[in-house]
């Protein structure tokens, strides 16, 4: 039987814009409806009320960077029913994990280390690196829409409808003219998953990868086109090392391309 | 009107910890005030995490023996090291780059970061593709400022806990504050592709430039929001206003004709009038242990105060007729040294910024060429723009391929860092008579004032490393 209580939602915070989050308080025209369905229970950039756990939804954003968020994730999990990662950050470790391909020891001298500040760990981590994740939504940002998407699905009890198909597919649907045609231009659009709505192809842009690896990409060859047309390796290597710099296939890519 | 009403006080459990210290009889107080001191003779306030702001951050005082001996703003939001990471990365990444340091105003590091690369090629791009740019910005302070104003500062002066709550009792002022803020929103996503990190902005210009057709697609709801915002300078005068007022340096932007946004010489309320790119002559960083972002100087000086208030005081002459109305009619006028009153500028401002894009739509030409041809070589170049919290300064450094030799980033909420602290250390000083819940609450409100993005002070350069457990 369906209860009458409102599931009990909460949004968590790990190293990250803060934007994703901000896209539950973008749903201008939702809001107020999706607070109707769900308590919003524990929102701290929102609400200095907060309502215990344990929680129905929890919304993650953010990456695993220090000791004390790697401990914090595990609580987070505890005490929650459905954990869903909202954004790059938290599904592949975000922008902050290009300190993943640096040698630790050598970025220290650039920066100021102080035997008082806080301790952080060598690299970046996607949360399900930690925890198990029920479901993972993409985008550096996600795309308001799927978020609602998302919050609809579990109020339904069903999986999200998230495409994982390319970038070219939303081209294509759209009528977008294929900006691969540009010489010099690097489009990610093959490899990347849809969701954005194809949005820098329909501004004469190339794709930079915001959504992350399609199912099943193949990078290489993406790479192999870029090199016949004249990219050089580390401008191939940079173009992989962008906001999902560390999800696996665009991990392994630029590190074939780095030598 | 209503009324803030401290009875509606219900601070978040986990939110507030007391540390009690054991009374200490020092004897130092007169007799008539014995009473209250000896409740706090040694006490201190702690919020362990500071809500409604955007970042991870908390506050603590500490009181002994009647007097305010310290008061912290911790920041413990992960550091993200963007300075170090854009080394090695091209020219033309930085602004989609540093815009991922904020979810709240990627606009802000775009254009600060564009104004740097700019100034280093001598790019000088045509009014039309500047007056685009503004308006991308506006649209940037009208969404931040109508989310601060309404969703995350006007709870504290009605005793709520967030605007869900409010929508209880005002219904149809939320409403019309989403509407506003909605409308901001509208204008980045028109302009530049999405509302958060936009795509469309570039070095030299923009990727794509709308016809005249799609930018007054915005007049309508535009329109509604200058008139809306006259409604809410209006709303946030009739707020109740903690009696508090401090001898602040104002710093701002400065520009001959506009209330500065894109650009401007910086100027202070003490005199300091220099070229962005001497920032770095007068203004210094050093670390303190609590917090994980740099705290920004004056040096000789010490502290200072950026965002909108400073803006108001110093710019007061260049806001829009109706904004300088709207401020009379609200009895608000520079110098203003009250920070709770910041609350009445940020409506101010979204009026100036509702009435400016539309002029800006009125008279928009498209440009000849979206963007203008740029040429790359070695150098340094600098940018500052206006934030909706503040001055933004950026300074790169180039090889002659283009890639970032050196980055160095200045948000404004480190800059404000040590005015909220010692906001906090004299509010709390002159309000020790109140119950210990609601001179928390007050003393989260008084750093609210600020609208602090915790996210974007924290980019910083600061590490020890410790071993990833598992490896």
């Amino acid at each position: 039987m369906p209860s009458t209580r409102r599931p009990k939602l909460a949004v968590w915070k790990f190293a990250s814009c803060d934007g994703c989050q901000l896209s539950l308080l973008d749903c201008e025209d939702e809001l107020l409806q999706v607070a109707e369905v769900i308590e919003i229970a524990n929102f701290p950039e929102a609400s200095r009320a907060v309502v215990r756990g344990p929680y129905d939804l929890s919304l993650v954003e953010g990456s695993i960077t220090t000791p004390h968020d790697a401990e914090r994730i595990h609580k987070v999990r505890r005490a929650s029913k459905f954990l869903v990662t909202i954004g790059a950050c938290a599904t592949s470790g975000g922008i902050q994990a290009l300190r993943n391909f640096a040698d630790v020891n050598q970025y220290i001298p650039l920066v100021y280390a102080s035997p008082e500040t806080i301790q952080v760990l060598n690299k970046s981590t996607p949360i399900a690196d930690h925890v198990f994740v029920d479901f993972q939504l993409r985008g550096c940002p996600i795309n308001k829409r799927q978020l609602v998407e998302v919050l609809s699905a579990f109020l339904n009890g069903r999986k999200p409808n998230t495409p994982p198909h390319s970038v070219c597919i939303e081209c294509k649907r759209q009528g977008t003219v294929c900006v691969m045609g540009n010489a010099g231009a690097h489009c990610l659009g093959p490899v990347t998953q849809a969701g954005c709505g194809a949005l820098c192809p329909s501004y004469r842009r190339s794709c930079y990868g915001c959504f992350g690896p399609k199912e099943t990409p193949n990078t290489h060859s993406l790479s192999q086109w870029w090199s016949s047309h004249g990219m050089m390796n580390a401008d191939i290597c940079r173009a992989y090392r962008g906001f999902n710099a560390y999800a696996e296939a665009f991990r392994r890519e630029s590190e074939a391309r780095e030598k | 009107m209503p009324k803030p009403s401290e009875e509606k006080a219900r601070p978040a459990k986990n939110e507030e910890k007391a540390i009690q210290t054991p009374a200490k009889a020092d004897g130092q107080f007169k007799i008539t005030e014995d009473q209250i001191m000896k409740k706090r003779q040694g006490k201190s306030i702690s919020v362990n995490f500071l809500a409604r702001v955007e970042g991870e951050g908390g506050l603590m005082v500490k009181i002994q023996g009647g007097q305010v001996t310290e008061a912290r703003l911790n920041i413990f939001e992960p550091p993200r090291f963007f300075e170090a990471f854009l080394r090695g990365r091209k020219f033309n990444e930085a602004p989609d780059i540093t815009a991922r340091i904020c979810g709240i105003c990627p606009v802000a590091y775009q254009m600060s970061s564009i104004n740097a690369m700019e100034n280093l090629m001598g790019v000088q791009v045509e009014r039309s593709i500047r007056e685009l740019r503004r308006l991308l910005y506006f649209g940037e302070w009208i969404e931040s400022h109508a989310l601060h104003i309404f969703l995350l500062h006007a709870p504290d002066f009605l005793g709520l806990p967030d605007a869900l709550a409010m929508a209880k009792d005002h219904g149809p002022l939320v409403e019309k504050a989403l509407r506003l803020k909605k409308i901001g929103n509208s204008i980045i996503n028109l302009l530049g592709g999405r509302e958060i990190h936009p795509i469309n902005v570039r070095v030299g210009g923009f990727f794509k430039v709308l016809t005249r057709a799609r930018l007054q697609s915005l007049i309508s709801e535009l329109s509604w929001a200058r008139d809306f915002s006259i409604e809410a300078v209006h709303w946030t005068s009739q707020l109740h206003f903690p009696d508090f007022e401090m001898p602040y340096e104002y710093v701002a932007l400065q520009h001959p004709e506009e209330y500065a946004i894109l650009d401007g010489r910086l100027v202070s309320t003490s005199g300091l009038n220099i070229e962005a790119q001497d920032y770095e002559n007068y203004f210094v960083e050093e670390q303190v242990p609590h917090s994980h972002a740099l705290h920004s100087t004056l040096k000789d000086r010490g502290q200072y105060f950026v965002g909108p208030l400073a803006r108001f005081n110093l710019n007061f002459d260049r806001l829009c007729a109706a904004a300088k109305k709207a401020a009379k009619n609200a009895k608000i006028e520079p110098p203003c040294r009250n920070p709770f009153k910041s609350i009445m500028v940020r409506a101010i401002e979204t009026l100036h910024a509702c009435d400016e894009s539309l002029g800006i739509i009125e008279h928009y030409e498209p440009p000849a060429r979206a963007a203008s041809d740029i040429r790359v070589g070695p150098g340094t170049g600098y940018g500052c723009t206006e934030a909706p919290r503040g001055i933004l300064y950026h300074r790169y450094d180039l090889d002659s391929n283009g890639i970032i030799l050196n980055a160095k980033i200045v948000p404004p909420t480190s800059q404000n860092q040590k005015t909220m602290e010692n906001d906090l250390l004299h509010f709390v000083q002159k309000n020790l008579a109140l119950p210990k819940e609601q001179l928390t609450w007050r003393c989260e409100q008084a750093i609210r004032n600020y609208d602090p993005c915790i996210s974007c002070a924290t980019h910083f350069l600061k590490l020890s490393v410790v071993e990833n457990p598992e490896e």
